[in-house]
């Protein structure tokens, strides 16, 4: 079941994103040969079509492109001249780095702030809520740009371009963390609140159990259910959010390559990073199924009832 | 010196004060029990005696000391050093009230791990002891189980074994034995009476005059956040003082016969006056027997897949139902009493057997012939408000279903005014919203809901239970009236004997599935051929001090 699903979804991804990139004009003849400004004879486009298959029939190319995917071949980038497959795997390890550093940081934000700011005064509560809302709202383009201003320009602390080094990568997984923090940190709140209005919570206080004992050992647990769920689909909008920080602060990775390719018109590329983060989102739908099971008995036992 | 003593206790939420002044004493190895109806403050006093009122409360008192220390100003510190330790408290469903993510013997090590300096393998012996001291079967296994895979029983032992982790002196039980069936129930108050003949202080707090009847040794009866009867458990419940008491002990329905009117006065906001309730029957019903039933069940059967095979949620079950009788139907929960009435009215269809309604094939027909032939069977639910669109007002339900109840009858429907006023509703209700009534409230609209479309068979599944002692004396009253006025007839689900009993002209005990005794209620009742019939006799819980 599950498997077919995720066969559907990946046939869905390719098919969209076969057709969508035909409606980037130009030439895709030309786009291999260079670009619209390499001034490609005609014998050489007609060439390059009859090699590519692109003087068949829309249908005949989509057939040929699916049979080449079902054997797992991602064909060969028309700028590049190397096979998708060795392109995207140099390039998969520093996105994915960024993007599990980025989840990580913002649980622990989100975890961190929504815990401070319930079960305080109302200023805090305001205040938290604040933070939150104001985070979620940034755009990655502008936080970067803010970022930069103020820890490289200004303070120089860390580099403004990634270097490869830890350092290299503060900003950049900044930029990414806090937007997601804010949204975590108000999921997180609204099911916190939730737990602490539950009668378990009455009985842990009858027990002698302060405060922080009740949020380790019982809230937090209850507030992490939602978040964890919602973690799958976080790391595929921060897989997406990869394409402008890599942009902004250099970095080589899938975003960078991605953005590159669409402007190159290279077809192959675009389709095999599209999949690729297709597939990470499926893979983490059911890598976060298993946490929250893991994490919610209650849901292991669903069937038994 | 008493386990628990205190003066004068208040407790106001801003400038709302919900405890005017209670006073209570309790001495080791002695049950003292508040008893009230929701919105009595008796929750509220159970709180603050722990120091956790809640937020916004401001909690006053001339004295309140536990075990001789005066704790009216104490710190939160020196709080958490008396709850758990000195103080454990019992909460009514163990399924909210233990933390369900998280294994139940980590939480009865709680107290132990939070009070006491102890290596981990001493709490663990201790967690395995209090578990086979409230007669947890198997300890060591039901330690690592989370409160949603126990029983409910089970999970409530667990909930009491987490309040006695420290053996304190006192506890307080807050409900502890509502929504569970009666033959759980039964053995979980045998459990509290162990604990008090052992020396423990019990406070019981509860809405049920037959639970505290039970253990209490004295009894405080409060109204509006004031104590108005406080006395021996024998002077309150035989002798009553007060108008209140007198309706409160009138409207336990166990052991009334039918056609006696429960609710001794139905609107006294204040005061209830006049002489003791000395049962009124209001009519001799019973038509004659011999009329063809109105909804047949026969050799009906139902299951439902589970991991690990099929679960026969109703097994072989055969039901005559006849114009203007009621049939009561009795179980615990689990043995199938709600699939029957979503059998009956039509909601799901059996695998094998069928159900007809006079005389015509029901439950075998396609849904679109069914729909015309629905008006005839109305329902109404434990939770009535769950069964409203909120954002409709009472008066659009009200219309809405009697335009469907009318459609293709050729008759007009009824106005929502005669509808209100046949459950006893003002007019004025028409305008309000479900929210903003009262329990006892919704489930009259409810009712009217159910008539508006005239039929002919009325299930009513735990119509009841949610409600206050007093509240529900007056429903039940109030479908008696309409079932002899319009000669409906009912098919009463309840767990509660006492409610069934009253109720019913002819019941069945059912048990997982199947039906294992029926007969006229007295009869069934008085002379239990069945053990399990004799074992919910035994158990559920009388009016005998």
């Amino acid at each position: 079941m599950l498997a077919a699903g995720a066969v559907f979804v990946m046939w869905a991804v390719a098919t969209l994103t076969f057709f969508a990139i035909r409606l980037i004009p130009g030439d895709p003849a030309e786009a291999i040969l260079g670009g619209p400004g390499s001034q490609a004879s005609q014998e050489a486009l007609d060439q390059v079509r009859r090699d590519y298959g692109l003087d068949q029939p829309l249908l005949v190319q989509y057939l040929a492109m699916l049979a080449r995917l079902v054997t797992g071949d991602l064909g060969t980038s028309y700028a590049l001249r190397t096979p998708v497959a060795d392109l995207l795997g140099g390039q998969l390890g520093g996105t994915m780095l960024l993007a599990v550093l980025a989840l990580l940081v913002a649980w622990i934000l989100a975890l961190g702030l929504s815990l401070w700011s319930t079960g305080r005064a109302r200023v805090a509560a305001a205040v938290g809520e604040g933070i939150e809302l104001t985070a979620a709202a940034l755009p990655h383009f502008w936080l970067a740009a803010v970022l930069i201003a103020i820890f490289s320009t200004g303070l120089d602390w860390f580099p403004p371009i990634a270097t490869g080094t830890p350092a290299g990568l503060v900003l950049p997984v900044a930029t990414l963390a806090i937007p997601l923090a804010g949204f975590l940190a108000q999921v997180m709140r609204e099911s916190l609140l939730d737990a602490l209005q539950q009668p378990f919570v009455v009985s842990a206080r009858a027990r002698g159990e302060n405060t922080t004992g009740l949020r380790l050992r019982h809230t937090i647990r209850h507030a992490s259910l939602p978040a964890i769920s919602l973690s799958g689909w976080a790391l595929g909008w921060l897989l997406s959010g990869a394409v402008v920080v890599e942009t902004i602060f250099a970095m080589p990775g899938l975003g960078r390559t991605l953005l590159q390719a669409v402007t190159l018109r290279d077809v192959p590329v675009v389709t095999g990073v599209v999949l690729l983060v297709a597939l990470v989102y499926v893979v983490m739908t059911v890598v976060t199924d298993v946490a929250s099971r893991l994490a919610d008995p209650r849901l292991r036992q669903e069937g038994a009832r | 010196m008493p386990l628990l003593d205190v003066a004068g206790l208040r407790v106001a939420f801003g400038d709302h004060e919900v405890v005017h002044g209670i006073s209570l004493r309790i001495r080791p190895g002695e049950c003292v029990a508040i008893v009230g109806e929701s919105g009595s403050g008796k929750s509220v006093t159970a709180r603050a005696l722990l120091g956790m009122a809640g937020a916004g409360a401001r909690t006053r008192s001339d004295r309140l000391r536990v075990l001789g220390r005066e704790l009216g100003s104490a710190s939160e510190r020196t709080w958490r050093d008396v709850r758990g330790r000195q103080v454990g408290l019992i909460l009514q469903d163990a399924l909210v009230s233990l933390d369900p993510l998280r294994p139940i013997g980590r939480e009865i090590d709680d107290p132990l791990r939070i009070h006491e300096r102890m290596p981990p393998a001493a709490r663990r012996a201790r967690v395995l002891g209090l578990l086979a001291r409230v007669g947890m079967p198997d300890p060591e296994f039901a330690a690592g189980r989370r409160s949603g895979e126990l029983s409910g029983g089970l999970r409530q032992r667990a909930l009491i074994a987490s309040a006695l982790a420290l053996d304190p002196p006192l506890v307080i039980a807050d409900e502890p034995t509502t929504a569970l069936d009666v033959s759980v129930q039964a053995r979980i108050l045998s459990l509290l009476d162990e604990i008090r003949e052992a020396g423990t202080g019990i406070l019981l707090i509860s809405h049920d005059l037959a639970v505290v009847s039970r253990l209490a040794d004295r009894i405080l009866v409060t109204r509006h956040g004031e104590v108005i009867e406080d006395g021996t458990a024998d002077d309150v419940l035989r002798s009553p003082r007060e108008p209140y008491t007198r309706a409160l002990i009138a409207a336990v329905p166990t052991e009334r016969p039918r056609g006696t009117a429960l609710a001794v006065a139905t609107s006294a906001p204040a005061a209830i006056p006049g002489p003791p309730p000395t049962g009124v029957p209001i009519a001799t019903g019973s038509d004659a027997p011999e009329r063809p039933p109105l909804l047949r069940f026969d050799r009906v059967a139902k299951g439902f897949s589970v991991p690990g095979g099929r679960l026969l949620a109703v097994d072989d079950v055969s039901l005559a139902l006849r114009p203007g009788e009621t049939l009561g139907l009795v179980g615990e929960s689990g043995s199938g009493k709600t699939t029957v009435a979503r059998l009956a009215l039509g909601l799901t269809a059996p695998d094998s057997g069928v159900v007809l309604l006079d005389g015509e094939a029901w439950s075998s027909r396609p849904e679109r012939e069914r729909r015309p032939m629905r008006r005839r069977i109305g329902a109404i639910y434990q939770d009535a408000l769950s069964s409203f669109d909120p954002r409709w007002s009472v008066g659009r339900i009200l219309a809405d279903a009697a335009s469907v109840g009318a459609r293709g009858t050729g008759r007009p429907a009824p106005r929502v005014e005669d509808l209100l006023d046949q459950v006893g509703l003002v007019a004025s209700v028409a305008r309000r919203r479900p929210l903003n009534l009262s329990g006892g409230q919704r489930q009259r609209v409810a009712i009217a809901r159910a008539l508006a479309a005239e039929p002919d068979v009325l299930i009513c599944d735990e119509p009841v239970s949610a409600l206050d002692v007093t509240i529900q004396a007056q429903i039940l009253d109030l479908l008696d009236r309409l079932q002899r006025r319009r000669g409906l007839a009912m098919l009463f689900i309840s767990h509660d004997l006492g409610v069934v009993r009253h109720m019913s002209d002819h019941v069945a005990v059912m048990r997982a599935g199947r039906i294992v005794e029926s007969g006229g209620t007295e009869a069934v009742f008085a002379e239990p051929r069945h053990p399990y019939t004799a074992q919910l006799v035994a158990d559920a819980p009388r009016l005998t001090p």
